[in-house]
Parts: C-alpha cells; structure tokens; sequence
C-alpha cells in the first residue's frame, strides 16, 4: 500500500499570495505607483508650464 | 550569535532584547514629543479661542509650527518605528536585523527631531508645518527633518531585513501575520514618504544655506505634500494594523478573511499615497486629469479599502463575541464588550472617529469640486484630527494600555482613570474637530492667528454662529487634553512607579511561533449570527456609516450649488 503523502501533489500557491508574500515586489510596486502617477506626471505638468515673458 | 530572548509569561509573545530595548527607547522618545506637542497644543486652541486669545502673532505661529512638526512627525513616527521592530521581531520571533544600525537610526532620529525642535525655538523658523517655499526657515530646520527622515528610513529598512531574517531561519510558517502584514504596508508607505521628503528637503536646505538661488514655489508644494500627506499615510496603515493586533489580543478575533484583510492592504500600498494631490486641487498649473486620476479614481480604491478594514475589524470581534455565547440580536456583542477595558474602549473609538468623522470628511474634502468649498479653511486641520488624533494616536494609547505590562513589565498605574481616558480624549477630541470642520464650513481660515483681520483693511465679518464654534471646539480641545494628559500621566507613572511584574529570564535560542496572546483564537465563524449574517450587527453599523456617508456628500454639493448663485 503506497504511503498517501507521498502520493499528494504539493498544494499550488496562489498567485496573489505569491505577490503578497513578496515585501520586495510590493515596496517596488507602493514606491513607483506614486512615483510615476503622482510625482512624475506632476512635475511634468510644472515643467511644461510656459515661462511668462 | 549574542542574540538574547525571553518569553512574556502573560502573552505568550516573545522579545529580542535589543529589539525590545530599541521599541522602548523609540516609544519613550515618541511619549516625550506627545507631552512637548500636546503643551504646545494648549497654547495654539487658547489662542485658537476668541475670547481668549492667548498668544501673540508670532509666537502663535511659532507654535503651531512645533506643534505640528512635534506631533504628526516626531511623535508618531518614533512610534510606529516601535511599531515596526515589534511586528517584525516580536510578532516573527526572531532577532532584529542589525542592532547597531537601528541604534544609529534611533540617535540620528534623535538628533534631527532636537535640531528642528531648537531651530524653531529661536524664533526664526516659524514657517508652519509645511514650510511652503518662498517662506525660509533656518537651516537647522531642514537639516533636522533630513536627519529624521534618514534615521526612519534606515528604521524601515531594519524592519525590512527582519523580514528576510525571519524567513531565512524559518521562525513561521507560510505567510506573515496579517498583523505583520499592516506594519509592513506603513514601511512600504514610509520609504516612499521619506525618499519625497528627501527630493525636496535636500535642495530645500542648499538654498536656505545659499547654494541654490531659487525654489520654485509649485514644484516644492507638489514634492512636499508627496512627504506630507503620505507621511499621514504611515500612520492610517500603522493604526489599522493595531485595530487588528488589538482585535486578536482583547478577544482572540481572527479576521473574516485573511485574503480580503490583505487585498485592502495591496490598495493601500498602491493608491493611498496618491491621495496627496487633494492639497493641490485648487492650485493653477497643475491639470484637472491629473487631480482627478490622483484623488477621485485612486483615492477611492484606498477609501475602499479603509472601508473594508472598517468593516472586517469590528466584524471580527462580532463573530468572537457571538462565538462566546454573546449571540442575542445585532448588538448584545458590542453591549458585552469590555468598555472599562482602555485597550478595547480605546481602538474602537479610534475605529469609529476615524470612519465616521475622518474618513467621511477626506472623501468630500478629496473630490475637486466639493475641495473649493473648505480648502485651506478650518475645515482641513478638523479632518486630519479625527483621522491622526482621534485615529492613530487614541489607537497607539490603546496599544500603550498593552505594552506596558508586556513590554515594559509594570503594572498600569490609577486603572480607575486608565478606564475613563479613551472617553475622555476620543470623544474631547471627536468634538474638536467636529466644531473645527463646522467653522471651516463657514469659511474660518485655517492658520490665521485672528479670524477677524482686526485693524487690518482686509477686516472680514464671520456670522456669529463661526465665533461659538471656535469657542466650542477650544472647550472640547480642553477635554481632550485633560485626556491626554491622563494618558502621559498613567504611562510615564507606570515605567517610574508601577509595581513591577515578576522577572523574566533571557536566553539565547528562539521557541516556536505560539499565536496565544491573550483569549484562545476562534477556529472560524460558522454557526453564529443572524438570519445568515456571522456579523449582522457588524453590517447594520456599515450601512449606517454608508447611509451617513451618501447624506454628507450630497449635502455638500448642495453647499456648492449655492455658492455662486444662477440668475
């Protein structure tokens, strides 16, 4: 008689929990959002403001 | 390794020595700003107050200033930063990531907090919290909140490779603590927080020193307020994640879904910053689709998910209370719970200020057109005391109540006003800024020291009703600090004079995770509530605050319709 265990695949990770089990991915994630969205796309916007003669 | 540990016999939680002499230096540095903060806070409301008037102009503004810098910078971030080394080493029961930087942090936190604190005392940096360019403070000033900034964002990166640590030496099991989790939502946030503040305050302080020529003034406001809002960002994740730790100490609640918990934390970790543009929606240069991506689209997303949390919290505690036999109608689990017990009474008030009072008036104060009514009124520093205030410090109080006897080990000194403190200062300061958004409906500005431009020819005739407002919000100000003092009494007595608990010996080799801190977890939430509802009353309390929330936000763009009237 086989041993049931061995026999079990391993549980499959969700991807999500993947993703939230990874503090690296998520500080890269939570840092460029706000980085690209916010900070960039607004200093762009000052930027390109035209200077007044 | 010199690591050293010993187990709390009351929690069952377990301590690095190093990070528990580092949480209790941080924390103590923290009580130190709330206490310097809080005096300060006195003199701004009797000020604040018409018919007292305490201060003069300058030394107002000079106040307001440290009052703002002592407590939505220092003071709460050298909290969260205990924070930190608790969720992760404490909570993870492993050794905290390099000691000895976390000391220099600790000292360069230190350091820069005194700096910025002497600098504005000498009278020449009163350039109020957000020390907009073309305003100069002093050099020192800025240096100072650089040091800070440094010494935190090397805090949060030891809270990082505590993480790594953890993992690598197999001290838990599959995912980290939801717990965790949150304080590592507030890392991620910082990072972002201090590298913003760093962007700006660096060239900031060359040109105070001369070797910059010019700030440009909307560049510096879009950058800061990247620092400045989102720094308050830190302290929404760092509380919600002490509304779960305390959910599970008070009651052994497990959350409703880990997986729904953790979703709302993703949000936050990818939209809540972006809820900074509200400070800039009235500003010109800056286009309308970038305000509207940045604070209706994406700050919903993080509204959601402080809704969810809103939610999944007191429902946790519901399905715990019904599991232990509190099951009749919608509310007998609220009515049983232990309101004399300051850890509890305290985060839910924070839970409930926070939703109703602080949450509520950032949605209407966040949508562009509904901003033009209150910007830059009374009406902004009332919502940011029930969110910061009544939100994270009361639930940062309430874990206090928790550390001291599992931190600290001393026994809470005068339970009898440890009981009554969380009514005193949630409710005081629930009021305060309830009266504060009334008079900045009414246009009261926000940080003119007289609201009346006496002598000036700008004089300008606020209604009545703007004058009995500002006299209320002083009187519950006053209640509030009644409260807050009685918190820095109970806790600073209690590390001096509180009877010491039975001593804990060290030793060198970590045990295995034991999640029993307090009342016995619940296995899951089958079998109780209502009409197939684990939390009925739970949800009867979410559809009171969404029918609250609806009723507000209409009423404001009845507000707004009126301002310009058609003919």
């Amino acid at each position: 008689m086989s041993n049931t265990n061995e026999a079990t695949p391993p549980e499959r990770i969700p991807v999500m929990q993947h993703i939230l089990d990874n503090p690296f991915l998520l500080l890269f994630l939570g840092v460029a959002m706000p980085t690209v969205f916010y900070i960039v796309w607004g200093v762009m916007e000052i930027v390109t403001i035209p200077v007044a003669k | 390794m010199n690591t050293l540990f010993r187990t709390c016999p009351q929690s069952g939680l377990q301590f690095d020595k190093t990070a528990e002499t580092l949480m209790k230096a941080n924390a103590v540095a923290g009580v130190v700003f709330l206490l310097v903060g809080g005096i300060l806070a006195l003199l701004v409301t009797l000020t604040r107050w018409p018919a007292v008037h305490l201060l003069p102009a300058d030394t107002f503004y000079m106040t307001l200033t440290a009052h703002g810098i002592d407590m939505l910078i220092f003071w709460i971030i050298f909290f969260e930063i205990a924070v930190l080394y608790f969720c992760s080493s404490t909570l993870l029961r492993c050794r905290l990531a390099t000691p000895r930087l976390a000391w220099l942090a600790f000292a360069l936190m230190l350091i820069g907090s005194v700096t910025a604190n002497v600098a504005i005392f000498r009278g020449d940096s009163s350039v109020m919290m957000t020390s907009y360019a073309p305003m100069q403070a002093h050099p020192a000033f800025y240096l100072g909140l650089i040091l800070f900034a440094v010494g935190a964002l090397v805090s949060c990166f030891i809270f990082l490779g505590t993480l790594v640590i953890a993992k690598a030496e197999n001290t838990y099991e599959g995912s980290i603590p939801l717990v965790t989790f949150g304080a590592l939502t507030a890392c991620i946030i910082a990072v972002f927080t201090i590298a913003s503040g760093a962007i700006i305050l660096i060239p900031t302080f060359l040109w105070s020193v001369g070797l910059i020529s010019h700030i440009d003034p909307l560049m510096y406001k879009t950058v800061w307020w990247a620092f400045g809002h989102s720094s308050q960002q830190i302290n929404v994740s760092a509380h919600v994640a002490v509304w779960y730790a305390i959910a599970a100490i008070a009651f052994g609640a497990k959350p409703m879904s880990e997986k729904v918990s953790r979703t709302a934390f993703l949000l936050y970790i990818l939209f809540l910053q972006l809820a900074s543009a509200h400070h800039l929606l009235t500003d010109p240069g800056i286009s309308s689709e970038w305000k509207i991506f940045n604070t209706s689209y994406a700050m919903y997303l993080a509204v959601l998910a402080s809704m969810v949390h809103g939610l999944t919290v007191p429902g946790s505690v519901e399905v715990a209370q019904r599991k232990k036999g509190f099951n009749k109608g919608l509310f007998e689990w609220l009515r049983k719970a232990p309101w004399g017990n300051p850890v509890f009474s305290g985060m839910f008030i924070s839970l409930i200020g926070f939703g109703f009072l602080g949450g509520i008036s950032g949605v209407m104060m966040g949508t562009e057109q509904l901003n033009l009514i209150v910007h830059n009124t009374l009406y902004v520093p009332g919502h940011f005391h029930a969110t910061v205030v009544v939100g994270t410090t009361l639930a940062f109080m309430a874990l206090t109540y928790f550390l001291i006897p599992v931190l600290f080990r001393r026994e809470v000194i005068l339970p009898g006003l440890a009981k009554w403190q969380p009514y005193l200062f949630g409710i005081g300061m629930g009021a305060f800024s309830l009266f504060m958004m009334g008079a900045g409906t009414l246009g009261v500005s926000r940080r003119h020291w007289d609201i009346a431009f006496a002598g000036s020819p700008m004089a300008y005739e606020y209604p009545a009703t703007a004058y009995l407002l500002l006299g209320l919000m002083a009187v519950s100000g006053l209640v509030a600090m009644v409260g807050g003092a009685a918190y820095l009494l109970i806790t600073v007595g209690s590390l001096l004079w509180g009877k010491k608990l039975e001593p804990v010996s060290y030793r060198k080799e970590t045990v295995p995770l034991r999640l029993a801190p307090g009342a016995p977890a619940i296995e899951a939430h089958g079998g109780v509530g209502v009409g197939g509802f684990a939390a009925p009353g739970t949800f009867v309390l979410a559809l009171v605050f969404l029918v609250s929330f609806v009723l507000y936000y209409f009423i404001n763009w009845k507000y707004l319709s009126q301002t310009w009237g058609l003919s």
